[in-house]
């Protein structure tokens, strides 16, 4: 290879003529490559939008699905039930994260001594992975407050502890999963420094977990936002139940599109959040190879 | 002289502003054994990744027996396919049984059938010494014992070219020379090797040529006894006499 450049010690290496054009194909093919997915997804929404349009019911459904006019109009309502969602969701969060961990440190404890909280545990998550999330809110929503024990709150409050039992429970088992999908060698390197258990936990095991975990909890995450809706069937007026109402009143389902518009948009940043820290953590632990 | 099997011209490769190699040229001809030798951190492990394409270079050109692999144009799986890389972590696949590691690229990548990869690869474990192994898992091996089945696991489909990269340096003392006397015995079967390597000794004694690497540039090479006994950059005598008084 002639007219190689050899920098002086010190100096940025300049690229030869021929890792130019190297570079230069490698950013042809890139474009190529964005071009071809580009064109195939025009097509591909093009043929969506000319089947929907030919289907024979689609003028009516257009009118009760897709009015801009009621669209407007219920705006307001559902927007200010979102924001009754967003809180429950911030609090739900929270509550998921601490009786997750919580779960799962018992879990992980050992000995005959703890037997009993470790079966505890065990049937705690069992149950609440078993049980479909609604009729835990009916149970949770209509059934405690019928006891009359607890002073009257808000049917947002039952709905949110509804949530926190049901997505701890799963939470927890990815927690769990990511405890034990650490290296035991590293258990092991721990304890031979004089950590104790609960130390070398927190110091060593919890860390690499949870960044182990973490794009699975960044999904549980997603499904907990749009399942933060449910909470409408115990009345409380979130943006479903401020759409159904005004379905109701105007004979119209366009609120509901509304509304899981609203839904979409709330997700979006997470979802993306996850994705940027998927590859992230993809890339660093490739060591920057290009395989 | 032949084609050689690899040959690196003026390769660079860069981690941001750090440039590990800085204009590589090396040849590695059939049937040769050479040893890269180099301080910590020169770009040993880097320079071997980029010689099998799993790490990008900046510039310069990588031949494998004449072809340029380093063109974007070339599949860098059916490279790879050719070559054989042995690592310092031995790497064993944990959830494949000593068998299914050694046959997996046979059966995966060049598609023999599985009866026809698994009797070389029971052959070639008994060469080992570890055909009872052979339905156990990696675990359950000394370390000595999983590197000699990484090594064998690189050459169940005789490829062209070996790269091992430090492969006793993560084993006992007394397991090291099991491990050497294997790719002794490789050497004796005509393997053509490139071998990063701390153990000077070894490097002597099966070595046809030793390259050693300084901030990423060759910056001497020859037969063991001009570079190893008798060196006449300042640079290889001070990194000897560091590692040869340990
Ligand atoms: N993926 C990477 N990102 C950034 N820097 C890297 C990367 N891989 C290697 N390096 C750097 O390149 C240099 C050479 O590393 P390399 O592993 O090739 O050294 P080596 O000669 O094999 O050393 P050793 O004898 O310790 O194995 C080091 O300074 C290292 O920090
Ligand atoms: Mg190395």
């Amino acid at each position: 290879m002639s007219g190689r450049a050899v920098a002086a010690p010190g100096a940025r290496h300049a690229p030869s003529a021929l890792e130019l054009e190297r570079r230069a194909f490698r950013k042809r093919q890139g474009y190529r490559s964005v071009a071809v997915s580009l064109v195939s997804t025009l097509v591909f929404v093009g043929v969506v939008v000319l089947v929907l349009r030919a289907t024979p019911g689609w003028p009516r459904v257009a009118d009760a699905f897709f009015d801009p006019e009621a669209a407007w109009r219920s705006l307001p309502r559902v927007l200010e039930g979102l924001w009754l969602n967003v809180r429950v969701l911030l609090v739900a969060s929270v509550g998921v994260v601490l009786m997750a961990l919580l779960v799962a440190s018992v879990r992980t404890l050992r000995g005959p001594v703890f037997f009993p909280l470790r079966a505890l545990a065990a049937g705690y998550t069992d149950l609440f992975r078993g049980i479909p999330l609604i009729i835990v809110l009916y149970l949770v929503g209509f059934g405690i407050p019928g006891l009359r024990f607890f002073p009257r709150m808000d049917a947002a409050v039952w709905g949110t502890i509804a949530l926190v039992l049901v997505y701890g429970a799963y939470v927890a088992e990815v927690f769990r999963a990511g405890i034990e999908a650490v290296h035991p060698s590293q258990r092991l390197a721990a304890r031979g420094l004089g950590l104790s258990h609960g130390q070398t936990m927190r110091r060593v095991v919890l860390p690499q977990a949870l960044r182990k975990v973490t794009p699975a909890l960044m999904n549980d995450f997603v499904a907990l936002q749009k399942d933060v809706g449910l909470i409408s069937v115990l009345g409380a007026v979130d943006a479903v139940r401020a759409a159904q109402i005004e379905t109701s009143r105007y004979y119209d389902f366009t609120p509901y599109v509304v509304a899981g518009l609203l839904f979409v948009l709330l997700a979006l940043p997470m979802i993306r959040l996850t994705d940027w820290y998927s590859a992230r953590v993809r890339a660093r632990e490739q060591m920057g190879s290009v395989v | 002289m032949s084609e050689p099997v690899l040959r690196m011209s003026g390769v660079w490769c860069a981690f941001g502003d750090h440039e590990v190699l800085r204009g590589i040229d090396l040849e590695v001809h059939r049937h040769e054994v050479v040893a890269l030798i180099g301080a910590s951190g020169s770009g040993k492990s880097t320079l071997l990744r980029t010689a099998n394409l799993l790490e990008h270079i900046d510039d310069g050109q990588i031949f494998l027996t004449g072809e340029d692999v380093s063109d974007p144009r070339v599949d860098g799986d059916a490279v790879r396919a050719r070559i054989g890389t042995v690592f310092q972590s031995y790497n064993l696949f944990p959830h494949l049984s000593v068998l299914d590691n050694v046959t997996l690229a046979a059966r995966v990548v060049h598609k023999r059938p599985r009866a026809e990869a698994e009797a070389r690869g029971r052959e070639l474990l008994a060469s080992i010494g570890l055909a009872a192994k052979a339905d156990a898992y990696p675990d359950t091996l000394s370390g000595g014992q999983q590197q000699r089945v990484a090594i064998v696991r690189a050459i169940a489909t005789d490829p062209e070219l070996l790269l091992l990269d430090e492969i006793t340096s993560a084993l006992d003392p007394e397991l090291v020379g099991e491990v050497l006397d294997l790719v002794r015995s490789l050497k004796a079967g005509g393997a053509t090797i490139l071998m990063a390597t701390h153990e000077m000794a070894f490097a002597r004694d099966v070595a046809d040529r030793v390259v050693f690497l300084d901030a990423g540039r060759v910056l001497e090479q020859g037969s063991p006894a001009e570079i190893l006994v008798a060196p006449r950059e300042p640079r290889t005598r001070e990194f000897l006499a560091r590692v040869l008084t340990h």
